[in-house]
């Protein structure tokens, strides 16, 4: 059991370890990249040390979980939750890689460097899910950010990626700065930005109604809003996602959204505990109009990738309730549903790599009759679909996700009964354009022009596997998971050293 | 027997062996399905493989399953061939099974139904046999599970399960408006099961043990005994319950899905949702709605109003049924008005009538299970359901004319007939409490006399002047086998119904007195309810 002092620089490298890894592997990555010539090959190889160097922080986070020392206070977390989040954008970023690497040979990309940006990218969600002050939250938000407005654009013989690009960098540095006038009002309000000083001068001064924090926390909402792409901030997120290829497209629709969700949880249950009277309207009317408007507009798409795209801004609506909850469930039912949408999402996506052709979208015509002639493929896609859906056997983890999320707004302080009949209702909804691909995949015939599909690349058959047995073997036997998830909560307040009443301190603040 | 089965511990591993083997049966099959070329499989061959494979996998579980007729003790009323495992621990949810009289029975006529629609499926479904035999087994394993399931949250997923591969059969293997039929059964089925999940939540949370640090608790049992609602929450969560049951069994207005279903469906698919899927929801109703909330289910006004619908649902039934010029939609209405019966049974609350819904479930699964079959039968040779198609077939095809008759008048309720004794047990019984409910729904079985005779004559009797009905095949041996063990189930309930009623009798009085001594004393429950 180690003990962190995070005044002394040594430990705090020790913390941050599995951060630094990653940040100064992809330097080296960065500096062999660009020391060969580009190629096919060398893309490849660069994807493929990309992959075990996540493969590496992936154990060292794992390490930090399962070898929790213990903190003081100080800038950055060193909890369950932080190294849960970080497991879930690794095995996102893990899956993004691999499906960059055959994405890349399939459009003639040979710049090597798209890997290291996901790399960079995904640091700065590592650094997002530790932090306990608002400026390494900003710094975080912003190393992931600039590194995703480069990767959106990736396509620069697509008119749509460059829209979506220039779209995304606009929007992105707006709600950067929105984000940071937040922060900035909310010191201003409390003369600091660590998340539990924070709290407690909110307590101690009783600034619950001073307009200042006010202003600053609605600023705040309004920032977190957009990165978790919550209506009504969501007008971005289907250009975006349908202009970017593919693979980063499904980066951002899980990756980035698991990061900002987490950084979301914690500032709001760390720093504003105390004025969950205050947010929790303003959150739950942010849920119910995301889940509605998101599920509504889904159901008009014929793109699959926006489709996607509107889906994921449903389940953007889907993880404010376990926000609004409010609760340490809400945050274990989060870290949950992330891991479960993570792998639908990285699934479906890799189904869409296998059909795109060129730069044409993927729509539903495309995918009429697969089941006549790639079966498994059809049935892998099925089985992301009803994961997304939230159907439980065929669908897997998803509808433990879902059924966790509505526990959690039911168990409640103040059981929150609107919001789980919107979840019901909206899920419902979304059946329409789930289903809908489901039918056309198995209950339209295959038209008679069309293309054959092309073969399966191996690192696209390896996330689809993957996803799909993690979906229907957790779906089934999710208890260890939940485990894991119900420890890897959030430790507010301040972080004491003693060792002996801890655990009790836990077990109270878990339930 | 029942000493011979003890002995191999049958009643230990019986419940989950049945859920395991269609699983088990269904990974068989599609591997056996490897390899198949798509188009016509029946006329290449490659059907042989899955089809026997699978209806050898139904015939085995349906005989392992006639075990519990003795393996059942009918002299008490509490759970039997219990099996209890830890599932998720985390949330409280359980993976126990358990029988009582009337899921026992449900069990047997799912067994047996199903065995039979996998041999009715032989050469009508001549595409993707391979997946349509898995998908079939799975979805007896997701029935199964409904009726065998004592864990709320078990239920509900089993209760989930069974849509997805009805949803395929219909979707893929069904009749020309297949993909609206289908969607529409999926939608309607959902949003009614979904807002029962937030129901089971909700009394998983109030069943918890305040020890057990939060986890829910979703037996059965306990929530039974534990849980006392306030009379608003105990309403809301009726609804909800209330919504997810009448979808399925169709009650009146939302039983829209059920033709469409019904009519496109292959003819197994048919059988499946005539004889077992309907039943599940009015055995939810039996197990889980009533019991769990008998002071909103049995209030008044939401009585009446239940009561009502179902009597409409009984009258509107057998008029509608007597205008459709489709024979398979004719049978589809019908089944809305038999559950009707069941539903009037169980709202009565009297041991007969109860017991009297519970025989209409077991006759409507075997009586409308045969006309679906027959229907499926003949519209393989001709290829149409009309029945002005048809006329004067009865001296082309005999034994067809002769067993449609007799399923006819069982499915009326004729004296000596199995449909005889459920209908007039469910109006005697709710003569009792409701005479005028009972006097009205009587009339519908003079309604279904008329609308199935007069088709029966339509397509039987009347002259033969189609020359296209001139050539038609009679019924062949397997045809014939598969009816036959239906037509002796219709005599052997009709004429001496005693042993299956015996082995229901505890259960109905068990749900009688449940739900009365739930109900009788309002004031000190409402006092415990603080």
């Amino acid at each position: 059991m180690p003990i962190f002092d995070l005044s002394h620089p040594a430990d705090l490298t020790a913390a941050l370890f599995p951060d630094l890894l990653l940040m100064g592997g992809a330097m080296v990555l960065l500096l062999w990249a660009v020391w060969r010539r580009e190629s096919a090959a060398h893309q490849r190889t660069i994807g493929l040390a990309s992959i075990w160097l996540c493969v590496a922080t992936l154990g060292a986070v794992l390490y930090m979980l399962f070898h929790q020392g213990h903190v003081t206070d100080g800038p950055i977390a060193a909890d369950s939750f932080r190294f849960m989040v970080d497991v879930i954008v690794l095995l996102g970023t893990i899956a993004a890689l691999a499906l960059g690497i055959d994405d890349n040979d399939r459009m003639g990309t040979t710049t090597a460097e798209t890997h290291v940006l996901m790399l960079l990218a995904s640091s700065g969600m590592m650094l997002m899910a530790a932090a306990r002050d608002l400026m390494i939250v900003f710094l975080g938000i912003e190393l992931m950010s600039v590194s995703i407005y480069a990767l959106a654009g990736l396509n620069r013989r697509s008119v749509r990626g460059a829209e979506g690009a220039l779209k995304y960098f606009l929007l992105g540095a707006f709600s950067t700065a929105i984000l940071l006038y937040g922060i900035a009002l909310v010191y201003g309000a409390t003369g600091t930005t660590g998340l539990y000083e924070i709290h407690q001068r909110v307590v101690e001064l009783q600034l619950g109604s001073s307009p200042l924090l006010l202003i600053g926390m609605a600023l705040l909402l309004v920032g977190f809003g957009f990165k978790v792409s919550s209506v009504p901030f969501h007008m971005w997120a289907p250009d975006v996602y349908d202009g970017s290829p593919n693979p980063v497209t499904a980066y951002m629709a899980a990756t980035v959204k698991t990061a900002a969700f987490a950084a979301f949880l914690r500032v709001w249950l760390e720093a504003f505990n105390a004025e969950i009277g205050t947010w929790h309207r303003a959150v739950a009317m942010l849920a119910i109009a995301t889940m509605v408007v998101g599920n509504t507009i889904g159901l008009l798409q014929r793109n699959v990738k926006r489709m996607l795209a509107y889906s994921s801004i449903a389940h953007a609506g889907f993880l404010l309730v376990a926000v609004a909850a409010g609760s340490m469930q809400g945050a274990s039912a989060m870290l949950f549903y992330l891991l479960a949408y993570t792998l639908a999402t990285f699934g479906a996506f890799a189904v869409i790599v296998v059909l795109s052709r060129g730069d044409a979208p993927v729509t539903t015509e495309d995918l009429s009759g697969l089941w006549t002639e790639r079966p498994w493929l059809a049935v892998a896609m099925a089985v992301y679909m009803l994961a997304l859906l939230g159907f439980p056997v065929f669908g897997g983890i998803g509808f433990f996700a879902k059924w966790y999320v509505l526990k959690a707004a039911l168990q409640a302080e103040e059981p929150q009964i609107a919001l789980a009949v919107t979840l019901v209702l909206t899920t419902v909804v979304s059946a329409g354009y789930y289903l809908y691909v489901i039918m056309v995949m198995f209950m339209r015939p295959r038209p008679a022009n069309s293309e054959a599909v092309t073969p399966t690349p191996g690192w696209t058959r390896f996330v689809m596997v993957a996803t799909a047995a993690a979906i229907l073997i957790l779906g089934i036997f999710p208890d260890q998971t939940v485990r894991y998830v119900v420890r890897g909560t959030p430790r507010l307040g301040a972080y004491v050293p003693p060792v002996k009443t801890a655990p009790a301190r836990q077990a109270a603040l878990t339930h | 027997m029942r000493e011979f089965l003890l002995s191999v511990g049958y009643d230990r591993w019986i419940l989950p062996v049945l859920l395991a083997l269609p699983l088990i049966g269904a990974a068989a099959v599609l591997v056996s399905g490897r390899g198949a070329s798509g188009g016509d499989e029946v006329a290449t061959g490659a059907a042989a493989r899955p089809r026997s494979l699978a209806t050898w996998c139904f015939g085995l579980e349906f005989l392992l399953s006639v075990g519990l007729w003795w393996a059942f003790d009918p002299g008490t009323s509490g759970w039997q061939q219990r099996f209890d495992v830890a599932w998720i621990p985390s949330w409280g949810a359980r993976f126990t099974l358990g029988l009582d009289g009337i899921s026992l029975m449900m069990v047997l006529l799912t067994t047996f139904m199903m065995f039979l629609a996998s041999l009715g499926s032989w050469t009508s479904v001549r595409q993707k046999t391979a997946a349509y035999y898995a998908l079939l087994l799975v979805l007896t394993a997701g029935m199964l599970g409904v009726f065998m399931a004592l864990d709320l949250f078990l239920f509900y997923v089993m209760w989930e399960v069974m849509l997805v591969p009805m949803y395929f059969i219909v979707g893929i293997w069904g009749g020309q408006r297949r993909i609206y039929a289908s969607l529409k059964f999926f939608i309607y089925t959902m949003i009614g099961s979904l807002l029962m999940l937030v129901g089971i939540i909700y009394l998983g949370l109030a069943a918890r043990d305040p020890l057990a640090a939060g986890v829910p608790n979703f037996s059965y049992d306990a929530i039974l005994s534990t849980v006392h609602l306030e009379p608003t929450v105990a309403a809301w969560l009726f609804g909800a319950f209330f919504l997810a049951f009448a979808v399925k069994v169709p009650m009146f207005p939302f039983h829209t899905w059920l033709p469409d279903a019904h009519v496109e469906a292959p003819t197994a698919g048919s059988v499946v949702l005539a004889a077992i899927m309907l039943k599940l929801g009015t055995f939810g109703f039996l197990r889980l709605a009533v019991p769990l909330f008998p002071t909103a289910a049995m209030s008044p006004g939401i009585r009446g109003a239940i009561l009502t619908l179902a009597v409409i649902g009984i009258v509107y039934g057998a008029l509608v049924s007597l205008v459709q010029p489709d024979f398979k939609k004719l049978v589809a209405y019908s089944s809305v008005s038999h559950l009707g019966f069941v539903m009037l049974g169980i709202f009565a609350l009297t041991v007969q009538s109860v017991q009297g819904a519970l025989m209409v479930m077991i006759n409507h699964g075997l009586s409308t299970g045969a006309l679906f079959f027959l229907i499926g039968m003949i519209y393989e040779r001709r290829h149409t359901r009309m029945i002005a198609a048809y006329g004067g077939i009865a001296k082309v095809v005999p034994m067809f004319s002769a067993i449609l008759v007799f399923v006819s008048l069982s499915s009326i309720g004729v004296p000596g007939t199995n449909g005889f004794v459920g209908e007039f047990l469910v109006l005697l019984g709710s003569y009792r409490t409701y005479p005028i409910l009972a006097v009205i729904s009587a009339t519908s079985v003079i309604i279904a006399a008329a609308y199935l005779l007069w088709a029966v004559q339509r397509i039987l009797f009347n002259p033969l002047d189609k020359p296209e009905n001139e050539h038609v095949p009679d019924l062949n041996r397997r045809e014939l086998a598969l009816l036959a063990p239906i037509l002796a189930c219709i005599v052997w309930l009709g004429v001496y119904p005693a042993p299956v009623l015996r082995r229901m009798q505890p259960a109905a009085e068990q749900f009688v007195r449940l739900v009365e001594t739930r109900l009788a004393p309002p004031a000190t429950l409402s006092a415990r309810g603080r």
